[in-house]
């Protein structure tokens, strides 16, 4: 299956266009308008400090529950977004031309300034209570999943096969209907396989914001990350491991019960009319199927869905003229909107940037601390590239060593690697080791499985004739790599080299500073610079250091990512 | 003459789940002589492609001996070249690069590397694509590829494995007759071919001999020689000859391994069946009732006329021959009276007589009939036949067995499957 990138691949051109400038700036507005908001609110929030949290592990089972409880309302949420969102874009041109590159910008966003930059305004919608701070969390989460889903979902839009739509038109099915009969299910394999990804990444957010101190502001929601950052501070290694058992068996439930069944379920909206070769088993569906309880539960709701088919909106009769008409003066209502919308935004990101008096030496420390950061991640990225791509090719072509390694690397993709941060950390105390090296490799300690089941996937989806072709022609070594293997396995690569980048930057945030008990390692990099703002409470700073790394991230995407994906797309794809 | 290539005795089995193992090539000999076109022909499953692989040396046998010139093949071969089915044409090399990718593979040196790649490019006939790649190319265009990668090393022995299936009709016509006139005409840098093929006109179109092949496992049935000068013309009478033989020979074998069965009373559920849709039925069954075959037809003719591959005719045939809505035998076919009234019938006729056909000479349909019918919930998991089917045939032939056996009990409506729950019941959806 194919998973696609979670960054805009959609434009092929280099320079960003007004939309883009646009975007950003409306990014950047709902940004600076939470910074702000921040300044004016009291920090109300004492009561949910970790203090009350004992590390006993008996209560474990239950920390895990919340924290996968809380996953599960940030995926539903995001499902949510990626149905409406994506396909708004996908569907009106005209929004599409803001909404992709809105996304484009909001995805390159650290996920983590997405929380110390609106928690304080959560926390204001019920002072006092935990149901802000749980509302900051899920909302972490769902920046950390919703933009690679809406990605997906608006990429399968866009190419659902012409005479699936006609054909549905001609059946007089209406867009509701079309879309949940014909476009949702065309596009529903991949969103799948996305939102695997997505939940990998947000295992780990969502640990990350459970104990998490903003300024004065300090919050620890009952959960696996909390249990984490608690364990930290006693320097308690013992329960680490605990809460790594305890998360192993979390992800393996997910997988279990949710993901296998949605994939074994997913594999009847593929459009081909070749049966996979191996169709996808899950115990768990064959259950949901046989059991009559479900089918009672669901079967009023399909009823309705049903019923919402043959509902159709009166039509009054509108003759294309009228309706062009129509559509001028909603592009004038739309533009008008647009423009004064960039212009709001515009002046308070003005106002914003006036009062925070930033010097040019603050910018200039911002962007070199980016490209130290930027050093770290790409020698990382081409460090576990090295590594991991000839490994997932041997494993590729080996049918049996696939079938163990690949769900172990999906596995380990998925798993939250925060929790194995303190080991690290406290390895580097214990050897006196230079932080700015060793914790380094913390940034790519999670993200580095993409691409090694990527190119896993990519060398297993290698014909066998072709193998047998050089195999015949008596291609071996060096030359076997150079013409064979790489060139096959590298659109794969790509993909899982942008996904395992993206991840990279996140990560830094968190991997930069690490502490272990009251040592804290210190590494210099945009990540530990945005950290440290965050810790200190100073807005100006954490939303300086985050539209630093957008840039960067974003300039990465256009400069390098993206031609690469498409060169890799026309040049290397097997078809 | 020395031969080019000995196969002696040679035994290929795959590992199955559960220890088992398939054998695939059971006892299979063979030989090539220098200046030779050699056929290997047969249904898919007779392990043709399997041997071909051997011969290549991309895997190797249980028992029994391959070699090459007198020395053992142990691996990939300089000397032995292969054309594939698919072209196998690397999509990121260009047609230049891909044709040279076996010579950098002899690390020759640049210079000569490039004249005899273009000289083979030329020799093919595609002049002018040098910088084009495959995927700008037609199909008939990519298999001249090819054939020029295959032909550009100077190998001994090429191996052909159904070259031409993936093309079109006339495509394909042209590159057999411009291959075979190239090989005529002793241009080709080679001393023998091995082809692949299931298709009999292009065997004894091309072949000097033909081994005919029998399925599960695969052996070598018969050897056929063919005494015709070339270039061969199709419409000539001892063309037809050889392909009339070529059907008969294949046919009977298995035809009369069936009719032994039911005619003893043998017959059981652990008969593998081979995938042939009702509608293939319906649709034989129909083109034989029909003008100018009215009931019986000559294997050969009713193949080109519906366009029938070997391989799709022969199952179709086989289940008819099972339902006994026909009779097979030599190399003709005739309806049974039960085969007209299923011609002359409406659809639920029909249904009915399929039905009935199913209860009386598909044991496995009758036996999950009964399975049904005696249990109180009227519904039995797939399981139940699989593990069954699996005592007596491999896993994939089970598989494809019950899948067979579904397709016909929902035309005939004798039961329904299903395939979310994996169930098999009684009910039909209302």
């Amino acid at each position: 299956m194919k998973i696609l990138p979670p960054v805009s691949i959609e434009a092929r051109r280099l320079l960003p266009s007004k939309w883009d400038l646009l975007a950003a700036i409306l990014v950047l507005g709902f940004l600076v308008a939470f910074a702000d908001a921040s300044r004016f609110l009291v920090h109300p929030l004492s009561s949910i400090t970790g203090k009350g949290l004992v590390l006993n592990p008996w209560d474990l089972p239950g920390y895990a529950l919340r924290t996968s409880l809380r996953m599960l309302i940030a995926l539903g949420v995001s499902l949510g977004f990626t149905f409406t969102y994506a396909t708004w874009a996908a569907k009106n041109p005209r929004a599409g031309t803001l909404l992709v590159p809105l996304l484009d910008i909001l995805q390159s966003i650290p996920i983590l300034s997405f929380l110390s930059l609106t928690i304080v305004w959560f926390l204001s919608l019920s002072p006092g209570r935990i149901f802000g701070a749980e509302l900051a969390c899920v909302f972490v989460i769902f920046t950390g999943q919703a933009w690679n889903m809406a990605f997906s979902f608006f990429q399968s839009l866009r190419t659902v096969p012409p005479e699936l739509e006609e054909a549905g038109r001609m059946f007089g099915l209406n867009a509701w209907a079309r879309f949940w009969r014909i476009e949702a299910p065309f596009a529903t394999p991949p969103l799948i396989w996305n939102m695997m990804m997505s939940m990998s990444g947000g295992w780990f957010f969502v640990t990350a914001s459970e104990a998490i101190s903003v300024g004065k502001t300090n919050i620890a929601l009952p959960g696996i990350g909390s249990w984490i950052a608690v364990a930290i501070a006693q320097q308690n290694l013992p329960a680490i491991f605990e809460a790594i058992a305890a998360m192993l068996v979390v992800i393996l439930i997910y997988d279990q019960l949710l993901f296998r069944p949605l994939v074994a379920w997913a594999d009847r909206f593929r459009v081909s009319s070749e049966p996979s070769e191996e169709a996808p088993q899950s115990w768990a569906l064959t259950v949901y199927r046989r059991s009559r309880l479900l089918d009672l539960m669901t079967a009023p709701f399909e009823q309705m869905m049903r019923w919402s088919y043959y509902w159709h909106p009166p039509s009054f009769g509108l003759k294309a003229a009228v309706r062009e008409v129509n559509s001028r003066l909603s592009d004038i209502i739309w533009y008008t909107v647009l423009a004064l919308l960039g212009t709001f935004a515009a002046w308070r990101v003005g106002i914003f940037f006036v009062e925070a008096n930033f010097s040019w030496s603050d910018a200039a420390t911002a962007i070199g601390y980016g490209f130290i950061t930027l050093a770290r991640v790409m020698v990382l990225i081409a460090i576990a590239s090295l590594i991991w791509t000839p490994i997932g090719v041997y494993v590729g072509l080996r049918p049996k060593l696939t079938a163990i390694i690949q769900p172990v690397a999906q596995f380990l993709a998925a798993f939250p690697n925060n929790l194995l941060f303190p080991l690290v950390v406290s390895l580097i105390v214990f050897w006196n080791a230079n932080p700015d090296i060793w914790l380094s490799p913390l940034i790519v300690l999670g993200t580095q499985w993409y691409i090694l089941f990527n190119v896993i996937a990519g060398a297993s989806t290698m014909p066998q004739e072709l193998r047998d072709a050089a195999e015949n022609f008596g291609v071996r070594g060096w030359l076997w790599w150079k013409r064979v293997a790489l060139p096959a396995v590298f659109p794969f690569y790509v993909t899982g080299a942008i996904t395992a980048s993206g991840g990279a930057w996140n990560a830094s945030v968190l991997a930069e500073v690490a502490s272990w008990g009251k040592n804290t390692l210190h590494a210099h990099g945009l990540g530990a610079y945005i950290s440290d703002a965050m810790t200190a409470g100073d807005f100006h700073h954490v939303l300086l250091g985050t539209i630093v790394m957008s840039f960067f991230v974003l300039v990465v995407n256009r400069i390098l990512w993206r031609p690469l994906y498409w060169f890799a797309e026309r040049k290397f794809r097997l078809t | 003459m020395s031969n080019l290539l000995t196969v002696e005795h040679v035994r290929r089995t795959f590992p199955r789940g559960g220890g088992e193992e398939l054998l695939v090539l059971d006892d299979v000999n063979l030989t090539l002589k220098e200046g030779e076109i050699v056929g290997l022909l047969g249904r898919s499953g007779s392990g043709k492609s399997t041997l071909l692989r051997l011969i290549a040396g991309l895997s190797l046998p249980q028992g029994g001996s391959l070699s090459y010139m007198g020395t053992p093949i142990v691996g990939p071969t300089q000397g032995v070249a292969m054309v594939f089915q698919s072209f196998a044409l690397f999509p990121w090399l260009t047609v230049l690069e891909n044709v040279q990718l076996g010579l950098e593979a002899l690390s020759l040196p640049a210079r000569e590397m490039r004249e005899r790649a273009l000289a083979a490019i030329d020799l093919i006939g595609l002049d002018g694509y040098e910088s084009a790649y495959p995927r700008e190319l037609s199909g008939g265009m990519r298999q001249r590829v090819g054939f020029a990668r295959a032909v550009v090393v100077h190998p001994n022995i090429l191996l052909m494995d159904e070259p031409f299936s993936a093309l079109d009709v006339l495509t394909a016509e042209n590159l057999r007759t411009d291959l075979v006139e190239l090989w005529g005409n002793g241009k080709l840098p080679l001393k023998g071919i091995i082809l692949v093929t299931h298709n009999i006109e292009e065997a004894v179109l091309m072949c000097d001999r033909v081994l005919l092949f029998s399925s599960n496992p695969g052996r070598v049935a018969s050897e056929i020689k063919i005494d015709l000068p070339q270039p061969r013309d199709r419409t000539s009478p001892a063309f037809e000859d050889y392909v009339d033989k070529i059907y008969v020979e294949m046919t009977a074998r298995r035809v009369e391994r069936l009719r032994q069965q039911q005619a003893q009373g043998a017959a059981s559920i652990a008969m593998p069946l081979a995938h042939v849709s009702p509608n293939q039925i319906s649709g034989l069954v129909e083109a034989l009732a029909a003008a100018p075959y009215d009931g019986k037809a000559d294997l050969p003719d009713i193949a080109y006329e519906q366009e029938l591959e070997v391989d799709e005719l022969f199952p179709v045939a086989e289940a008819m021959q099972l339902m006994r809505l026909a009779d097979v035998e030599g190399g003709d076919i005739k309806l049974t009276h039960m085969g007209k009234r299923f011609a002359d019938g409406e659809l639920n006729e029909r249904k009915e007589i399929f039905s009935r056909a199913l209860i009386g000479n598909v044991p496995l349909a009758a036996h999950i009939r009964k399975v049904l019918d005696e249990r109180a919930s009227h519904s039995a998991p797939k399981t139940r036949f699989l593990d069954e089917l699996e005592d007596h045939m491999a896993e994939d032939a089970a598989e494809e067995t019950l899948k067979t056996v579904v397709s016909w009990a929902r035309f005939a409506e004798l039961f329904s499957y299903d395939d979310d729950a994996a169930l098999f019941s009684l009910e039909n959806p209302t």
